[in-house]
């Protein structure tokens, strides 16, 4: 028998998961305005199509880029296409890093030189497992999380995931007690742990960390000497308060105030990407942020397994260094993004349905069914899941898919489709709520505490 | 004043801190003092000559030509108004149907048509090293060997083994018979995986050869299949060289002695290949995996996640290398001018008094400089390098660099500048034997 790896033959791919299943459903049966109107709609895509007109006049109005000429029409494509440089194009670089800063309201600045540029951030959190763990070794993740992490952090590194258990009785943010928690039951596994990577603003939430949150996070890894990960990837998706406060400013913060002699610079590293803020994920790229050396040496030579393509550093770097451009790019892309967001709540409410009522960034909310449930189990979920797959024709992401501690919750897009797709969405599933809680003869539960009143037709 | 306190270093990982990326290696050392002081015709004619780059300069100007022809390619991105948008937002990793199509195409074309390649077998990497390293993580578990033939590629010691944990075992070749790789020398480097307690996963080869510039050929690549089906392992084949060969006819791929074989036991084969040699574009990140093996397409069309190719590549090229008029025209004149470059390398070579294998492909020349070594040892050829890197200013690469058995070889490059600088170099090699030639007789006298 011709053996392959034990990693091709896992399941660690987590390709099998629901994630995955919903969206198989979804390409054999996609909804289609006119050829398809009766199809799947796609909310389990955390896409932003809502600002690409931005990018496209820009496009027109510098026709010089795409087509491989600098300002002054000379041609540069032979220089790009030899460029394999794994430091990266210093112009982009620049342009990334002024980006980056930008989106902090300039409250922070990045050094070029300590940036990585990766095909992606799939790839960008990846290389950081590889860079601070080893097989067999542990991070912590606040649960729900994005799915993929199952994937890109434990796939090929062998590294393992031990959740920070969070819910919804404070709205899923981080407490100490679940830190420590979660620190202990790796110790009870067996698993050291190297460090904590946290998603900000959060996915699956849609919601930013707090202040608070943040420095117990800092005083966490502090005191475990160990590593935090925060991937900022939503960071321009931030559309109301309290605003995006990234674990840098905190650092610096604390740096001015009173941690300068127990720096924990070294310990911290930022994951960033276009393809959430920008809508550019079939761009790949990604990148690293970090102040220490040797992390940044190591994955700058990693980063040959997944350079960014020269062709689109070079379109990317005149767009980002265009700081109008991108400065008013950022300020209507996140007032559509609440626009849509608004649309998309009150859309919920009259179906009867709550979302998590700190929402105030990313591309999704996190929506609670729980009062749709037939049990209080994760099998009354997938049940649940199942029916508004096949039956409403939505494909949304099911909490469990997240690791989320508590059933009833799912992850649904907004900003992946028109005003129309989103409406005939919501239609179909006030009608489906409708239907559900009157016909349903188990416990009908009130969900109050989320400060919408059931609509109980 | 304030009272140090040393904080604990918080471990990275093995990996981070190994030297396994292999860069402290001369194969790099050269480029940091190419780096430092590099040629320029006008603004630093007595810098360092960069002859350690397998970079193919000598064809641009066809792919400029056909881009300005078609304008429409670079500049926007295909149906109408949602181009941009549609191209922007793909991130599917089977990647753009009309670019993984091309690219099937294109390699069937590089092989003279003489082997079928079907676009649902092909996985997009961004570049060859990603595909390498990817299927390393598919056919092997950390710990496990891959025999590959020396003299190889430096990169390889990273690619192959860095982050997989995946061990190189040598499979020996020299000069005796011009570096071919023999049956015997295949047992003997399986025994020595098996003395070393390691399971053989598989036989990687390139080919062509990186360093020596010459095709594997068709008894042999018979042989290395039928070895690895007596031993149930694995045949990984990079052709990233392939349109690199100069004369079409005498390359023959491993795909097609899999035809000639109806595809028996083809499950085990796995092609890798790249734009960055034959194409000259190593920025643009495009790379493949092409593999007869269903479970091994699916993983590592799972795995390339990691690795995608940008879209906006991937649009640009489909058109490109689907337009078969052009790809026919440039792959005729791109070999033809890859072969007028070594004639020109060889014969330069020659007439200071240095011998090369007879190569028939790639970008580079395996130059033997054994009879200058004042010690027939890597240390001997490690100071010969210095000498040629900083009295000659060329960086060539050490054969000790690609694991060769033999010391003496180097590696030359010659499609990565232009005619007049080869010349250049030629004229400082020339130099420097006439130097050593007086010098010798001085002593001798």
């Amino acid at each position: 028998m011709k053996l392959l790896s034990t990693k091709a033959t896992c399941n660690s791919h987590g390709q099998d998961s629901s994630y995955f299943l919903g969206w198989q459903e979804y390409e054999k049966n996609p909804y289609d305005e006119v050829l398809n109107p009766e199809g799947i709609i796609q909310m389990g895509l955390a896409e932003n199509q809502l600002s690409f007109d931005l990018l496209e006049s820009w496009l027109d109005r510098n026709p010089n880029v795409a087509g491989f000429k600098s300002n002054d029409g000379k041609s540069i494509f032979r220089e790009l296409a030899l460029f394999q440089d794994y430091h990266g194009l210093p112009s982009f670089k620049k342009a990334l890093v002024d980006f980056m800063a930008e989106i902090r309201g300039n409250k922070v600045t990045f050094d070029p030189n300590h940036i990585v540029l990766t095909a992606g951030s799939t790839p960008a959190n990846e290389t950081l497992m590889f860079c601070l763990a080893e097989k067999g070794e542990a991070f912590l993740l606040p649960t729900p999380y994005y799915p993929g992490f199952d994937r890109d952090l434990k796939w090929r590194t062998g590294v393992e995931i031990v959740p920070i258990q969070c819910t919804s009785s404070n709205n899923f943010q981080i407490t100490e007690p679940a830190l420590q928690l979660a620190y202990q039951e790796a110790k009870k596994r067996n698993l050291r742990v190297k460090g904590v990577l946290v998603t900000n603003p959060s996915n699956p939430l849609g919601t930013t960390m707090s202040r608070s949150e943040l420095n117990l996070l800092i005083d966490f890894i502090k005191d475990k000497n160990i590593h935090l990960i925060s991937d900022e990837i939503y960071s321009g998706t931030v559309y109301s308060s309290p605003g995006f406060v990234s674990v840098m400013e905190i650092l610096k913060e604390r740096n001015d105030l009173e941690d300068c002699h127990a720096p924990v610079w070294d310990r911290v590293h930022v994951v960033y990407s276009l393809s959430k803020d920008l809508g550019l994920p079939g761009f790949r790229v990604g990148a690293i942020y970090s102040q220490n050396d040797v992390v940044v040496e190591a994955a700058t030579k990693m980063s040959s397994f997944g350079l960014v393509s020269s062709q689109t550093q070079y379109l990317l770097s005149a767009m980002l260094g265009d700081k109008k451009f991108t400065k008013s790019y950022i300020s209507e892309n996140q007032k559509r993004l609440k626009r849509r967001q608004r649309m998309f709540v009150s859309g919920l409410q009259k179906a009867g349905i709550g979302c998590l009522k700190t929402n105030n960034a990313g591309l999704f909310c996190w929506v609670d069914m729980s009062h749709l449930l037939h049990s209080n189990t994760f099998e009354a979920e997938m049940e649940l899941w199942k029916k508004i797959l096949y039956e409403v024709r939505l494909n949304i992401s099911p909490g469990s898919s997240c690791h989320c501690a508590e059933p009833g919750w799912f992850r649904m897009c907004f900003a992946n489709m028109s005003e129309d797709t989103l409406n005939l969405a919501m239609k179909r599933l006030k009608a489906f709520a409708a239907a559900e809680f009157n016909g349903s003869s188990c416990s009908k539960k009130v969900t109050l505490q989320l400060g919408f009143p059931a609509i109980v037709s | 004043m304030g009272i140090e306190i040393e904080q604990p270093c918080v471990e990275l990982s093995n990996v981070a801190v190994s030297e396994t990326h292999g860069e402290n290696s001369p194969y790099f050392a050269g480029w940091k003092a190419y780096d430092e002081n590099p040629y320029d015709e006008f603004t630093n004619p007595s810098g360092v000559i960069q002859m350690g780059l397998a970079e193919n300069q000598v064809s641009f100007d066809l792919i400029e030509k056909y881009l300005e022809e078609h304008p429409e390619e670079a500049s926007t991105w295909g149906n109408g108004a949602s181009g941009f948008r549609e191209n922007a937002l793909f991130q599917d990793y089977h990647g753009l149907k009309t670019f993984r199509t091309a690219m099937a195409s294109f390699m069937e074309q590089v092989r003279g048509g003489r082997a079928k390649f079907d676009p649902q077998r092909i996985v997009l990497t961004a570049g060859a090293t990603a595909a390498n390293e990817l299927l390393t993580f598919i056919l092997a578990n950390p710990g496990d060997a891959l025999l590959v033939p020396t003299p190889y590629y430096p990169g390889f010691d990273r690619d192959l083994r860095w982050r997989t944990g995946v061990n190189i075992v040598p499979i020996n070749c020299d000069s005796s018979n011009n570096f071919q790789i023999t049956p015997e020398a295949l047992e003997a480097s399986y025994k020595d995986a098996e003395a070393m307690n390691f399971k053989v996963r598989g036989v990687l080869i390139t080919n062509p050869s990186n360093p020596l510039g010459i095709t594997i050929p068709r008894e042999v690549l018979e042989e290395i299949l039928d070895f690895v089906t007596r031993k149930n392992i694995h045949l990984v084949s990079d052709e990233i060289y392939s349109g690199s060969v100069f004369s079409s006819s005498e390359f023959t791929s491993v795909a097609e002695i899999l035809e000639a074989r109806e595809n028996r036991n083809a499950e085990r084969v796995h092609i890798v290949y790249s734009l960055s040699k034959d194409l000259g574009l190593p920025g643009f990140r495009v790379g493949t995996i092409y593999s007869y093996n269903d479970k091994v397409v699916t993983t590592a069309r799972r795995m390339s996640s990691f690795t995608l190719i940008s879209s906006q590549t991937q649009h640009l090229l489909a058109s490109m290398l689907s337009d078969e008029r052009f790809t026919e025209s440039y792959m005729e004149t791109n070999r033809e001018r890859l072969r007028k470059r070594y004639q020109m390398i060889i014969e330069g070579l020659r007439s200071a008094g240095i011998e090369c294998l007879n190569g028939n492909a790639g970008l580079f020349c395996w130059m033997n400089m054994s009879p200058l070594l004042e010690k027939p040892t890597r240390e001997g050829e490690l100071e010969l390098w210095n000498t040629i890197l900083l009295q000659v200013k060329l960086n060539i690469s050490p054969g000790s660099s690609c694991h060769c058995s033999e010391p003496g070889w180097f590696r030359v490059c010659f499609a990565n500048m232009s005619e007049h600088t080869l010349e250049i170099a030629l004229q400082r090699i020339r130099d420097f034997m006439a130097r050593i030639r007086t010098e010798t007789e001085t002593e001798s006298a």
